[in-house]
């Protein structure tokens, strides 16, 4: 399993209901309906991607994400989860509200921009960094939303949204000392597990 | 034909049930006794565990799949799906096709005749359901001795009825598999049904649906009824591809609208002068040799009348709320008569009522029609979850 999804999982209580946006190919909520009973539902626009989910046995729904949401209802869901898709998004502020709508809680995980690898990239080379981690051209990429720990922190803070964990990995997928005291620098993954700060 | 196909379901011999028992419909009316033709293919497992429900369509009928005969020009409707190896794998499951109430393959309908009366029913068959045929299905389920079907599965309006299904016997279906279904008709379905029932009974050989006893039957208006239904079955960029095959000259180059012509020149008459006008006219009369106009009238209105959603305050989620199955539904994006926003009318309302929905959108060029045709995308994910759905079963048996 991807390992930002081996950190996730533990966020995730047993027998309870989960949306996957951008589900891929199940793999998760495959693992968390053996692993730990849960239901689960996955929103997925890759033809391939839909076909390994019903192979699995895994509910797929072939939906966008950059369109409404509005078929879930509000607190529909005990988690929402949006691994690796936020940078993808026409307007990921607006999916980040809709996610905590449908779910009580919501699970983001995204490649952090604010990376040293990244950073050393612009500043030494001038040019949009290429890695293993972001392999595409500026052009060609999917990912048309970078942001940075710090953004995101930001963004949270912005929409009242409260942060209940924050966990940063790296490309192998694993923590250190390092990227406990500079997130955003040393972080490759960003791992956020959030709800709403329910006004008063 | 020499030979039947290796992924055929073979030489299939339809059987006819025969139900005692009245069965009271939901027009009021009561049908005291009735017949059902029922095809079968594959075998029924010991545990009785790996049957599935084939539900026809409009202008379906039992004959779902294989041939009757060595002679035999063409297969069951939906071939394409079902036989050794398909999607609706006959190696895998016991299949039952049937030919609903009110049809004229040879199950009770308009054709028949009324053992009360002795004559042929005619326009005095009763309008049956989409509820009263699911009603009737359960009684052929009960002669079969079939608990539970691992699947209900139909396209159109065969998927209306797996609707109704797991909203009417929610404990009688492992999953249900609706296909370009719709959660009922809008006006413009209506409006072209209305258009197709008026050619039928406004032709004089209809004789108010009496025409059996006259020995006639309104062919002209049948035709009409099936060229209109049959533009509706098929997308505009299906139709230009069926019948832009040559360039005419009257075309400079490249894509000529589907405006293939009869002949060379324009007749500058009323008559047909390109190929989809003969086409449809083909279409039309090869369809009215070997239907009854009754039946067709039946048939739309029970398409009208479906709404699941009107005994629960018209919420079609409520209509759900006891259902125990599993769902998939697939459209296809060039479907105009239910197209991909009416699955997902369905599909929302499913997850409204927090039930396990499968949903895919199929990019097919084919329209309403392509649920019948072998498009890959389509086969593969109704194989996948099929397969799914005999691992389950088989494990829930064992």
């Amino acid at each position: 399993m991807r390992p930002d999804l081996e950190i996730i999982q533990n966020w995730i209580e047993p027998e309870s209901h989960v949306l996957d946006l951008g589900c891929g190919n199940g793999a998760l909520l495959d693992f968390l309906k053996t692993s730990k009973d849960v239901t689960g539902i996955g929103l997925e626009i890759n033809p391939k991607d839909i076909q390994s989910c019903i192979a699995k046995g895994v509910s797929v729904i072939e939906q966008n994400l950059d369109e409404s949401l509005s078929n879930f209802q509000n607190n529909s869901f005990d988690t929402v989860l949006l691994a690796q898709t936020l940078q993808a998004l026409n307007r990921p502020d607006h999916l980040i509200d809709e996610m905590l709508r449908i779910g009580k809680k919501g699970i983001v995980t995204f490649p952090n921009f604010g990376n040293w690898k990244s950073r050393t990239h612009l500043a030494t080379k001038g040019r949009m960094p290429i890695s293993e981690f972001m392999p595409h051209q500026w052009y060609e990429t999917p990912n048309i939303h970078f942001c940075t720990v710090n953004d995101f922190d930001t963004l949270c803070l912005r929409k009242n949204i409260r942060v209940l964990a924050r966990t940063v990995v790296d490309s192998k997928h694993q923590g250190s000392w390092a990227m406990k005291f500079w997130p955003n620098l040393f972080g490759e993954t960003a791992i956020y597990h959030l709800a709403r700060n329910e006004r008063a | 034909m020499n030979s039947i196909p290796s992924n055929s379901a073979g030489i299939i011999e339809p059987q006819n049930f025969h139900f005692d028992k009245p069965l009271n419909l939901t027009s009021g009316r009561i049908l005291p006794c009735f017949d059902l033709i029922v095809e079968t293919y594959g075998e029924l497992n010991a545990a009785k565990s790996n049957a599935i429900l084939i539900c026809h369509a409009l202008s379906g009928d039992h004959h779902a799949a294989g041939y009757h005969s060595l002679e035999d020009k063409k297969a069951g409707w939906w071939d394409a799906c079902i036989g050794p190896g398909k999607a609706i794998d006959t190696n895998l499951f016991y299949i039952v096709s049937l030919n609903n109430l009110g049809g004229c393959g040879g199950s009770t309908g308009p054709t028949s005749i009324n053992p009360e009366t002795g004559s042929h029913y005619g326009p005095n068959f009763p309008i049956v359901t989409v509820k009263d045929w699911v009603t009737s299905q359960v009684m052929l389920m009960e002669k079969l001795k079939i608990i539970k079907w691992a699947a209900v599965v139909g396209g159109s309006l065969g998927g209306m009825q797996v609707l109704q299904w797991s909203i009417s016997f929610p404990k009688r279906l492992h999953s249900a598999i609706c296909i370009a279904g719709a959660p009922k008709l809008s006006a413009q379905n209506i409006a072209f049904n209305e258009v197709a029932r008026q050619s039928i009974s406004s032709d004089p050989e209809f004789f108010g649906g009496h025409y059996l006893e006259r020995n006639t039957s309104p062919k002209k208006g049948l035709t009409l009824a099936r060229m209109v239904g049959h533009i509706t079955y098929l997308s505009d960029s299906a139709m230009r591809s069926k019948f832009g095959k040559t360039v005419s000259k009257f075309e400079k180059k490249g894509d000529n609208f589907g405006r293939d012509l009869r002949s060379e020149e324009l007749s500058f008459g009323f008559d047909a002068d390109f190929q989809v006008e003969s086409y449809l006219h083909y279409q039309g009369e090869r369809f009215s040799e070997n239907f009854d106009a009754n039946t067709y009238l039946l048939m739309t209105k029970a398409l009208d009348y479906f709404d699941p959603s009107i005994d629960y305050d018209s919420d079609l989620s409520q209509a759900f709320s006891e259902s125990n199955c599993k769902f998939l539904l697939i459209s296809f994006s060039t479907d105009w008569r239910f197209p991909p926003e009416r699955s997902r009318e369905i599909v929302n309302d499913l997850l409204k009522a927090n039930k396990e929905v499968t949903y895919l959108e199929i990019e097919a060029d084919q329209g309403h029609d392509a649920f019948l045709l072998p498009v890959p995308r389509y086969i593969e994910a109704l194989r996948s979850y099929l397969n799914r759905i005999h691992t389950e079963v088989i494990k829930n048996a064992a």
